[in-house]
């Protein structure tokens, strides 16, 4: 049994802090670890979500070879965003198999990928990986998980029902959706808004799609 | 005279109107026909498939299904509809259930996604199918503009047939065949943050910046981009970022069929130019001098 002095434990805590301070509460992306009271998935439920995660990705094109992973870390290097992240893609693939379920679906990871697929184009194992993580995102989604910060969710989300509506993007709602929640956000889009304006740029009515009612009931059903 | 089929994508509508305004005229200039395609909608863009994945193949597939009634190459203008779509081309031929499905989803509407149809970027185009004519179209040869071709992300990413994903150059190529200097800066490749710019500002706003400084440091006169999002993210947030991060970042950007149309002579009113939040008045007036 191997025991610390408390002086040991103390330099012991100022070594992780100093050689992994994204685990630290003390960096600017506001990063909290997670506290393990916050978790709530049993051990048969996060087993089931893993097995389900390698099942649906296995179907993608050359989903297999997420078993692959080699842990080099190209992914996380090559990555315009990891340093905003709360997990490196590659720690990522590091807590699905250490069966950490939870916290890979909470994390910010996959909502913080802005789809460059800088990793997808290096990995030396050839995963997709800004594929899996699409998969990571509709899994969270499937199983009632939010992630910390919701407000790629909520753009997405808002993206999918605009789409419902009219079949085409139409920006100005698509805004007003996303910040339902936070309506003070708006005031910042008023000056882009201005500057699209005075281009003649701001959309004002959506456009109209003549199939859109059948985009509507396809969108319906195509997931359910 | 060479035919395309062509699907503008949602932002080149209204928000991102210059773009189309010159990729028409630098087509027409070039003698080449676009048939926009019949009630199109949107690609799905890169956000649906994080939300539902038989919606966004459903989203893409029925654009395809209209193409293929017209038959000719489909030419694409804006990346993020670029990669949607040759995504979804990639899963309808692999996933067998997604096909099936979409396809029972399309055949309310009288559509069915065959396949087989080649989905092309602009930029792909016009600088594989039409070199000949754009050499001899060039009537003001932009001589002494440094021109930074901007690549982003989704022309040569995830998977392409145009070009190198880390080190292209074809846009660099077309840039020198209109005279003007190519500059080769670090951050050609890197991601304009897309989207994030509006969910996760703090997190944007770092790499937008770093485009336009790296553009700057190398001594471009401009920046030159293919892309609609692009455009929005390095155009739009000069002021802001040049106070936060306490740098000159102010460099125009210009689509690059403008600074195509601009040296064959087209009009800059007819592409847009104007419709750009970075007046560069001053950059192309230095063409030939």
């Amino acid at each position: 049994v191997i025991s610390f002095t408390s002086n040991q434990l103390k330099n012991l805590k100022n070594y992780i802090y100093l050689r992994f301070p994204h685990k630290t509460e003390s960096v600017g992306n506001g990063f909290k670890p997670f506290p393990t009271k916050e978790l709530h998935m049993n051990e048969t439920k996060s087993a089931n979500l893993s097995k389900q995660i390698y099942e649906e990705f296995s179907k993608t094109p050359e989903g297999t070879k997420l078993r692959e992973c080699i842990q080099c870390g190209t992914c996380s290097g090559s990555c315009p965003v990891s340093r905003s992240m709360d997990y490196t893609p590659r720690h990522i693939i590091a807590m699905l198999r250490a069966g950490r379920i939870e916290e890979v679906l909470k994390s910010d990871t996959a909502w913080i990928c802005a789809s460059c697929y800088s990793c997808t184009v290096r990995c030396p194992a050839g995963i997709k990986y800004t594929d899996f993580l699409y998969l990571l995102k509709r899994m969270g989604q499937k199983a009632g998980i939010k992630p910390k910060n919701k407000k790629g969710l909520a753009m997405a989300k808002s993206f999918y029902q605009v789409l419902s509506e009219y079949g085409r993007s139409y920006e100005p709602e698509l805004m007003v959706r996303s910040n339902i929640t936070t309506p003070f956000n708006l005031l910042g889009f008023m000056p882009f808004a201005m500057k699209l304006f005075s281009k003649g740029r701001l959309p004002i009515f959506p456009s109209k799609v003549k199939g859109a009612k059948y985009i509507r009931k396809a969108l319906k059903k195509a997931d359910n | 005279m060479k035919k395309y089929s062509y699907y503008p994508g949602c932002s080149l509508e209204v928000s991102c109107k210059p773009y189309e305004d010159s990729v028409k005229e630098t087509f027409g200039a070039l003698d080449m026909q676009l048939k926009e395609i019949d009630d199109w909608n949107c690609c799905g863009a890169t956000l649906t498939v994080g939300v539902a994945e038989t919606s966004a193949a459903y989203l893409s597939a029925r654009n395809m299904a209209i193409a293929e009634k017209q038959g000719d190459d489909l030419a694409v203008p804006c990346s993020a509809c670029f990669t949607a779509l040759k995504k979804q081309e990639h899963i309808m031929a692999d996933r067998k259930d997604i096909r099936e499905k979409v396809n029972g989803l399309l055949k309310e509407e009288g559509l069915e996604y065959k396949g087989g149809i080649k989905i092309r970027h602009v930029l792909d185009i016009m600088v594989n199918d039409a070199e000949k004519e754009i050499k001899s179209a060039i009537k003001k040869p932009l001589k002494g503009i440094k021109a930074a071709s901007y690549y982003g992300c989704q022309i040569v990413r995830p998977k392409s047939d145009i070009d190198d994903p880390d080190n292209p150059i074809i846009m660099d190529n077309l840039v020198r065949w209109l005279g003007a200097e190519p500059v080769f800066f670090g951050a050609r490749t890197r991601c304009c943050a897309a989207l994030l710019m509006q969910t996760r500002p703090e997190v944007a706003e770092p790499m937008a910046a770093e485009i336009l400084a790296s553009a700057k440091e190398s001594g471009a006169d401009c920046i030159v981009t293919a892309c609609p999002l692009c455009m929005i993210n390095l155009e739009s947030y000069q002021d802001r970022l040049s106070n936060k991060f306490k740098k000159d970042l102010h460099i125009p950007v210009l689509y690059f069929t403008q600074l195509m149309g601009y040296a064959m002579g087209i009009s800059p009113e007819k592409l847009g130019i104007k419709g750009n939040f970075i007046n560069s008045d001053k950059v192309l007036a230095k063409a030939g001098n």
